[in-house]
């Protein structure tokens, strides 16, 4: 009975097992696993492509938003991930919300951290009601380049 | 009637037998085992965060949920931004709304249950912006309690979690001392940061280090020598979160102060 037991959970087992099922490089402890995952993890979509690739076919803006302060904020950042672009999506969508504006420009003028170096407005008071793209260009954003 | 021989030959069989088992476990000890056939893997992924460097934007909250769909408007995130004021008075206050995943664009803190604490600049003696993701441990205390060997770290050192595999016991979030993991609220398995492993190991960086503007944050590979990352890990003064524990962790800070929990 006992030993019928056994061998229908060994022969169960064989069949529920993946064939790759086994102790990996980390040891019986941290390296228990099924093999193939780590390549399905490696299969997995990657979404942003950074401002590499979007210079070639926007060169016009690659090379104007380089010239400003602006310069270390990657394209994606604000246009969103390119993914397929251009052929999916065709067009990608634009945040032009005060809301992205003030991650970074709303004052926290906090000690130890470089938040304190950025240059803000208060909300309530700068234009409250309007974007801030209705005035200031993101590509060029020094005082100058207003619209 | 036992004889004296007897005696004495059954009293060293036993000592011998007493000893033995001692040296065949140090034999089949797995880690000397692999110890012994030589450290082969020729990478290993570390992250250096500098505190200094962020600004709270959470520009690499948002990107870390878009590369790894991870539901937008649900509470749960791979990495988050953590808030930390320290005021005059020694009260200490540290928030992360919605994992800052809109960045920090209010002075209040956000207290949770809708309270909300406004707190003059002048009050304010230290405060800063820390972010938080999986530190790879290399005693991940995650793995060790999975029941099934869904989660498991593979020969670079990241964690994974294998969808399929896992039963959704939920042991790995209890066990995980720096509160990384979560459900899935998708797939009902459990979900953690890897390093964006479909990025680094096609050359990338991952999602949150490309999108950071301040270079708060980077990746690197510690047995590589020339590579940046190491350097700075190996010869710069760096601090890592709860080393208490023994996981030993494998996100390095720089500028950490010892209220970040």
């Amino acid at each position: 009975m006992v030993i019928g037991l056994v061998v229908l959970v060994l022969i169960v087992r064989q069949f529920l097992v993946p064939k790759d099922f086994g102790i990996g490089e980390r040891g019986y402890m941290y390296g228990l696993h099924r093999k193939s995952n780590e390549e399905e993890w490696k299969a997995f979509k990657v979404k942003y492509k950074s401002e590499e690739y979007c210079k070639d076919c926007h060169n016009d803006k690659y090379a104007s938003i380089m010239q400003t302060p602006h310069a270390i904020i990657q394209c994606e950042n604000c246009h969103g991930p390119a993914l397929d672009h251009p052929t999916d999506p065709p067009k990608l969508p634009i945040d032009r919300s005060r809301a992205q504006c003030l991650r970074c420009h709303y004052p926290l003028p906090y000690p130890t951290s470089g938040r304190s170096n950025i240059r803000g407005i208060d909300p309530d008071k700068h234009n409250p009601d309007i974007e801030c793209v209705m005035c200031h260009n993101p590509h060029k954003p020094t005082l100058e380049g207003m619209k | 009637m036992i004889t004296r021989r007897d005696l004495l030959k059954n009293t060293l069989k036993g000592m011998a037998g007493l000893a033995l088992p001692v040296a065949a476990f140090e034999i089949l000890a797995p880690g000397k085992l692999f110890a012994a056939k030589g450290d082969t893997a020729r990478v290993r992924w570390v992250f250096l965060v500098d505190t200094h460097k962020c600004v709270g934007c959470g520009f690499c909250v948002k990107a870390c949920k878009k590369e790894n769909e991870i539901p937008y408007d649900a509470n749960v995130t791979r990495t988050w931004v953590e808030r930390y004021v320290l005021t005059k008075e020694g009260k200490i206050f540290a928030d992360t709304p919605k994992g800052a995943r809109d960045g920090f664009t209010t002075n209040k803190i956000d207290l949770g249950l809708g309270e909300y604490r406004d707190i003059k600049n002048e009050e304010i003696e230290k405060a800063f912006f820390v972010p938080k993701l999986c530190n790879q441990c290399e005693n991940p205390p995650c793995v060790q309690v999975c029941p099934v060997g869904a989660t498991y770290q593979a020969a670079d050192g990241v964690v994974l979690v294998d969808r399929k595999w896992c039963i959704g016991c939920g042991y790995c979030i209890m066990a995980c001392p720096y509160g990384v993991r979560f459900f899935h609220p998708i797939y009902h398995v459990a979900e953690k940061c890897n390093f964006c492993y479909h990025r680094i190991t096609k050359g990338l960086k991952t999602a949150c280090v490309q999108a950071c503007p301040f270079g708060a944050r980077s990746i690197g590979n510690i047995k590589d020598p020339n590579d940046p990352v190491a350097k700075i890990i190996m010869t710069e003064r760096v601090g890592v979160l709860k080393s208490e524990y023994g996981t030993k962790p494998q996100v390095y800070y720089i500028g950490l102060d010892e209220e970040v929990r």
